[in-house]
């Protein structure tokens, strides 16, 4: 099972590799990574998907709080929290199919962020399944290239 | 307001942190501090022959003192050499603080002479390191480094120090604060916990005790025997733990394991409720792990809430000190006690008696042959429990924790979790500097003592009268015995007979050599070795056919043992 862990670390050189290094050590896979600084300058937020089943995650969280760097750990459950992930898309438009994407990506509430005589660039934020959907759809126009950025959440409500 | 180094102002910092040595080796990123450890007055610098054994002294200094100890090396290899040694006291949780030189602020990252990236090498074995890139973060960083190295769960912490920033200026009294938002160690248990702890154990009608190096690091070993005592629950230790509970005590079942007592691993597997105390139920100990301790309950006390749930399941867990906790548990066992009397498990108590009776921890005692359990018997009747016992890994290790028997804290000093050979020595050179007034022993083995016999010099030079036990069987031991039993008796590259004569060896360095091939001869070697105000190595020469007994093979449950056969003539 997918779960998100959301690590408010020290805003110094050195710590990203330092998590980074303790899943690896410790045998667990990083399914996507999201790193950004915060309101607070001394301050980043690292977003973490991992999969694995329930033991394997309270032992992950205690190996993180034990690095030096890290301030705090949030497990955030899916319905209750929001969850984004950013995606580049660019699409060769040669045989004439650029009206077609250009229904699609109104559809998903993509923007066109460029244009050039062969392709066309979408922008799309959203949810996991969102943006593995609209994938499935633009797939047989032909994917030049697909950038997806890590997931970031936000918990839902007064808590932080 | 004066300006210093930032080399100054390091030694500055280590005089503020109480530190009385550092181990070391100079090279030529690390010469900066080295001139300035030429006019200190305060510290004392150690040097050693090789990095590692900087280290394992730094080690052997901090479980023989309880205080922080420090090693030094220069970047690139003299880092590198240092990883054996950190990476032993990480995993026995010894706090140490190494510092290192590195190449300029300017050359890092350009594979410059003697560069290696030494804070991404060490971050799996250390609890936290650092690179200082601008000199003034050195205060800071080093009280940082020994607030973290002694606090919570111990362990070693590394401080990278570029050339450039030993050598740059900086305000000789700028003010040095902690600043770990993310570091706050749990020290107090939770009382509920405890009080539930308590209503449990007085309850329980076959409880054991487990408790390992967590109660020798918080210092709680009078709290634990106050509290086996109060409520009448027999002892195990973990190698670790060794001199946490008198092992002479009618309650002491000493240690449990592959190696352990039979009657300690029976009394695990048979218990209905095991209180682990500072100990991490590690493999050598749980033996197969669905198959321990399958009838207890778990009550698990240690201050890395890590440990607790990592290899065994536990019913009550309870995250702080040993020492802190063990005087709350006291107080409400107390309080019941008092209430309903004294919990019966007078039966519990009698079986555990018989096993102990029924299977002690022996060997053959004849005339014909030299007993290494009779050696490390013999010293333990010479000298009882005014020395410090040091070990190597392998046989030698493993005879000394069966028959040298601990009765207090920091007096087995052993390498337990990495297994590293060639620790016991240096670690007794530390041991020594931090305990004067003490005999040490180093009890080796002959292939460990190989690895670090460049060491005697060290000892010699400083006029350490350490005594080094060295039961010489010709064989790397443990994996002749493993080959023997498991393999064959295919003895691939374990027998090493005949090729040093240790007597001579210690002689070149200046130290004393005495040679024992008879049992009679082994008290008086002994006392005359402890007379002589030098290093003095004892090369006994043991039985090579001699092995580890009792043994749980590997991947069995720990009450399948393997016990002494009969007697070759």
């Amino acid at each position: 099972m997918n779960h998100i862990i959301s690590v408010m670390v020290e805003n110094k050189s050195g710590v990203l590799a330092k998590v980074a290094a303790l899943f690896s050590r410790r045998g667990f896979n990083i399914e996507s990574l999201a790193v950004g600084t915060t309101d607070d300058d001394k301050v980043s937020r690292i977003t973490i998907v991992v999969n694995s089943d329930e033991s394997s995650i309270e032992q992950i969280t205690k190996q993180l709080h034990k690095l030096i760097n890290v301030i705090k750990i949030q497990k955030l459950q899916p319905d209750y929290s929001v969850q984004r992930e950013l995606v580049l898309i660019k699409i060769n438009t040669e045989n004439k199919s650029r009206a077609e994407i250009l229904e699609i990506s109104n559809i998903f509430r993509a923007n066109v962020v460029d244009v050039t005589k062969g392709t066309i660039m979408l922008e799309l934020t959203g949810n996991s399944s969102k943006i593995s959907a609209f994938e499935e759809l633009l797939k047989p126009y032909g994917i030049i290239e697909f950038v997806r950025t890590g997931m970031i959440a936000c918990s839902r409500g007064k808590k932080s | 307001m004066g300006k210093i180094s930032g080399s100054k102002m390091l030694l500055k910092c280590l005089r503020e942190e109480g530190v009385e040595y550092i181990f070391g080796y100079p090279g030529g990123k690390v010469i900066p501090i080295y001139d300035s450890i030429y006019d200190e007055k305060k510290i004392k610098h150690i040097l050693v022959r090789h990095e590692q054994c900087a280290a394992h002294a730094a080690d052997g200094y901090a479980r023989a003192t309880g205080k922080t100890g420090v090693c030094m090396a220069t970047s690139g290899p003299g880092g590198t050499n240092l990883i054996t040694g950190i990476a032993n006291a990480y995993m026995d949780s010894i706090p140490i603080v190494a510092i290192t030189g590195q190449v300029s602020t300017i050359e890092i990252g350009t594979d410059s002479f003697q560069e290696a990236d030494i804070t991404g090498i060490t971050s799996p074995i250390t609890k936290h390191n650092y690179l200082v890139k601008n000199v003034k973060d050195l205060p800071a960083t080093v009280k940082e480094a020994f607030y973290i190295a002694s606090t919570g769960r111990p362990g070693p912490v590394l401080i990278d120090i570029p050339i450039d920033v030993q050598n740059a200026l900086i305000d000789e009294n700028i003010k040095a604060e902690i600043n770990l938002p993310g570091y706050k160690p749990t020290i107090k248990g939770h009382l509920k916990q405890i009080k539930e702890a308590a209503v449990k154990i007085y309850n329980s009608s076959k409880p054991v005790i487990f408790a390992g190096g967590g109660v020798v690091s918080s210092g709680g070993n009078e709290e634990l025997t106050e509290f086996a005592r109060l409520s009448e629950i027999p002892v195990i230790t973990s190698l670790l733990g060794k001199g946490s509970f008198p092992e002479s005590d009618e309650l002491s079942l000493m240690m449990a394991g592959m190696h352990g007592t039979k009657f300690a691993n029976l009394a695990l597997t048979e218990a209905n409720l095991i209180i682990g105390i500072g100990v991490r139920f590690d493999d050598r100990v749980t033996g197969k792990l669905s198959e321990f301790a399958k009838h207890a309950d778990i009550i698990h006390i240690d201050v890395d809430p890590a440990e607790i749930g990592k290899n065994v399941k536990v019913k009550i867990p309870i995250v702080g000190d040993a020492k802190n906790v063990l005087a709350d548990l006291i107080k409400e066992y107390k309080t019941i006690r008092d209430e309903k009397g004294d919990a019966s498990r007078q039966e519990w108590l009698k079986l555990v008696h018989k096993w102990k009776k029924d299977y002690p921890v022996s060997y053959f005692n004849n005339s014909h042959s030299l007993k290494p359990g009779y050696i490390i018997e013999k010293l333990h009747e010479i000298v009882k429990e005014n020395a410090i016992i040091c070990t190597e890994v392998g046989q030698n290790q493993m005879w000394a924790a069966q028959f040298f028997k601990c009765s207090k804290p920091r007096t087995f000093i052993s390498s337990g979790g990495l297994g590293t050979m060639g620790f016991g020595f240096p670690s007794s050179i530390g041991a020594q500097f931090g305990c004067p007034d003490k005999m040490v022993f180093d009890i080796a083995g002959d292939g460990s003592i190989q690895m670090v016999s460049h060491e005697f010099a060290t000892a010699v030079v400083n006029k350490l009268p350490i005594k080094i036990i060295l039961l010489n069987n010709g064989n790397l031991g443990m994996v002749k015995q493993w080959q023997e039993l498991f393999y064959k008796k295919r003895y691939s590259e374990t027998i090493v007979r005949g090729c040093v004569d240790f007597v001579k060896l210690v002689e070149a360095y200046g130290g004393v050599g005495i040679r024992v091939k008879k049992k009679e001869e082994v008290e008086k070697a002994i006392k005359d070795a402890i007379s002589i105000d030098n290093l003095v190595l004892i090369d006994f020469h043991i039985d090579p056919d001699e092995n580890v007994f009792p043994m749980v093979a590997p991947g069995a449950p720990i009450k399948e043992m393997m016990v002494l056969g009969k007697e070759k003539k």
